[in-house]
């Protein structure tokens, strides 16, 4: 359910288009912000009542793109590793290889104490400086396996 | 060559207003709100700019397609949603130079009568998200955005939309379809955007180098810009190189740069010494591959047609020797298969069969035939499919098998790889 601050941020999303449903997107958003990292039916039902469209449609976009979790909560710390091609050329299997290795958990799966979740995605756009992988909002780049086991020192 | 889109990459605090009008930035929207937007249009026709985002359609031309009545509301969206593996200019720019891409499309949005702009950019994009945000606020205060811009009696609102995981959205009428909060499904073309696009108004959709391009020309003018590079694609162009170099990154150079200048002169040559390149994709996955006997080709739009390849994004990705082909055939139709948007029949269902029968071959479970069975399937998706990211697919595939049919026959008879 939306939080007061979150109406009030849906509010500024509005005004910038000229219909409601434009806004699902960053409804959708908001919601999984909120509700610890995925969405659930009655985020839907609710993004349906205050955008004015069908629940069924809100379901449709939040299905479609890859970013929304519908349903499927993720770890505090969502590592997503890119196995696309330049990440690849560049050792990426070894990098998956050491991070299911660290955290004992296998690609997709989430660590007992929901404290990391892995994952593989396709290009992330930041090929050159590969490979790369994406912790929750951030980038991380050029990585090895010291990297790897210094960040994830660093997050607690 | 001086560089133009990358002149403030790596320059401190180079996303800052005051850094950028330091650095001569907002003269070129000074100068086009002195022109009339017909003479606006016709300078960039003039000036043979072509479209960055992989089609390479005359930019002048693009905007020349927008009906004049001034009744009727118009719409630029800016597109940033960068999912072509083996890209990252457009992350480039809006990371490090934000206004110049603001600065571009204000410009463009007086040329073709636009009030509200919208940037269309990747979800997974959270920093340049932020620092777009924060330039765009930026420029409002210092009146380049909102009402009578620079006192011309130009108006132009622009706001941020954020994709959130589908390559799909980069296809441009897909990207309509997700800013009006659908699905993002190609739409049917005719009728083209630039009569019915967002909102079924007026649209005019352009890729982030593109809009980059679009204030030195105003400043430095037609001429100056026809004469960088390649004569039919003129220009300055971003490379962005990644895979076996010394020196991955990108690359601003003058349009028609060949390839071997770029990987041995400008990336430093080969990432191991001693190992030998092996293949080169020009524009990202969708193109097809090059080999070694084509490392002379000029990376412009033209020359790329006529090895059957393309510029497309403008990405090259190098592989040595030790690259298993059946691999990253692989990869790259795994990547065409997941980002299959589910219109039609033959992408969507023909795609992860191709990822099916390749992930057989790769990991030593070919059987006898599937090259062939590749073959067909790729002649049944060919041609067929309602939108190009299913033949892009196609095209990609046939680059690896038609140059590495061995490797592929190798795995399939000896279940392991010729090269790792
Ligand atoms: C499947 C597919 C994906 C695309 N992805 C992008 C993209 O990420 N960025 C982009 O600018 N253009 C992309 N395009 C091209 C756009 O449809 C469109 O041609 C382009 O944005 C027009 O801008 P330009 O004329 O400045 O190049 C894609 C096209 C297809 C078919
Ligand atoms: S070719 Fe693929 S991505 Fe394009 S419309 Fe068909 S299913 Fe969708
Ligand atoms: S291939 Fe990994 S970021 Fe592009």
């Amino acid at each position: 359910m939306f939080s007061e601050n979150a109406r009030k941020e849906l509010e500024a999303i509005l005004k910038k288009y000229p219909n409601k449903r434009s806004a699902v997107m960053d409804a959708l958003r908001v919601a999984q912000n909120e509700g610890a990292g995925h969405i659930t039916k009655a985020d839907m039902e609710e993004i349906s009542r205050v955008l004015e469209m069908p629940a069924n449609e809100v379901h449709a976009a939040a299905t479609f793109y890859t970013m929304y979790r519908v349903n499927k909560p993720v770890g505090k710390y969502h590592i997503q590793v890119c196995a696309n091609i330049s990440c690849s050329l560049m050792g990426a299997d070894h990098i998956i290889k050491h991070m299911e290795n660290v955290l004992r958990i296998k690609t997709g799966e989430t660590t007992p104490d929901s404290k990391y979740t892995l994952s593989t995605v396709e290009c992330l756009g930041s090929c050159g400086t590969a490979p790369m992988m994406q912790v929750n909002d951030d980038y991380y780049e050029n990585l090895d396996e010291k990297k790897i086991d210094e960040l994830l020192g660093r997050l607690k | 060559m001086e560089k133009v889109l990358l002149k403030n990459y790596g320059k401190p605090d180079s996303h800052k207003i005051e850094n950028y009008i330091l650095s001569g930035g907002y003269k070129g929207l000074e100068a086009a709100v002195k022109l009339k937007p017909d003479s606006l249009i016709q300078l960039i026709k003039d000036s043979g700019l072509r479209g960055r985002g992989g089609a390479g359609f005359s930019t002048g031309l693009k905007w020349s397609f927008i009906p004049k009545d001034p009744t009727i509301p118009k719409f630029l969206c800016c597109n940033a949603d960068e999912g072509e593996p083996g890209t990252f200019k457009d992350r480039g720019i809006i990371d490090h130079d934000p206004h110049l891409l603001i600065e571009g499309m204000i410009i463009t949005s007086y040329a073709i009568g636009a009030s509200n702009a919208y940037i269309y950019i990747r979800g997974e994009f959270v920093f340049g998200t932020n620092r777009l945000q924060v330039a765009i606020d930026e420029a409002y205060a210092k009146g380049y955005l909102g009402k009578n811009i620079m006192g011309s009696g130009f108006n132009l609102d622009m706001y941020i939309h954020r994709g959130f995981g589908a390559y799909i959205c980069g296809e441009e009428t897909a990207l309509l379809e997700s800013i009006e909060g659908y699905r993002a499904q190609p739409r049917k073309k005719p009728p083209f955007p630039a009569l019915a696009g967002l909102y079924a108004k007026p649209t005019v959709i352009n890729n982030v180098e593109t809009l980059s391009c679009i204030p030195s020309i105003v400043e430095k003018g037609a001429e100056w810009f026809s004469k960088i590079g390649a004569p039919k694609s003129p220009g300055p162009k971003i490379y962005c190189v990644s895979g076996h170099v010394k020196k991955p990154g990108l690359y601003e150079l003058p349009m028609g740069t060949t390839v071997r200048d770029l990987i041995f002169n400008h990336c430093g040559g080969m990432l191991h010494e001693g190992r030998a390149l092996k293949a080169v994709i020009p524009g990202g996955v969708s193109a097809p591959l090059l080999t070694p006997k084509d490392l002379d080709t000029p990376l412009d739009f033209d020359s790329l047609a006529a090895k059957g390849s393309m510029l497309g994004s403008g990405a090259v990705i190098v592989m040595d020797q030790t690259t298993c082909m059946v691999k990253s055939a692989h990869i790259v139709t795994r990547f065409f298969s997941h980002e299959s948007c589910g219109k039609c029949t033959p992408c969507r269902d023909g795609t992860p069969w191709l990822t099916r029968v390749l992930g057989r071959i790769e990991h030593g479970e070919g059987k006898p035939g599937d090259v062939e069975l590749l073959e067909s399937l790729c002649t049944n998706i060919f041609g067929r499919t309602f939108c190009p990211l299913g033949d892009g697919a196609v095209m990609a595939l046939r680059g690896f098998v038609k140059n590495f049919r061995d490797e592929f026959q190798f795995h399939i008879d000896y279940k392991r790889c010729m090269v790792s």
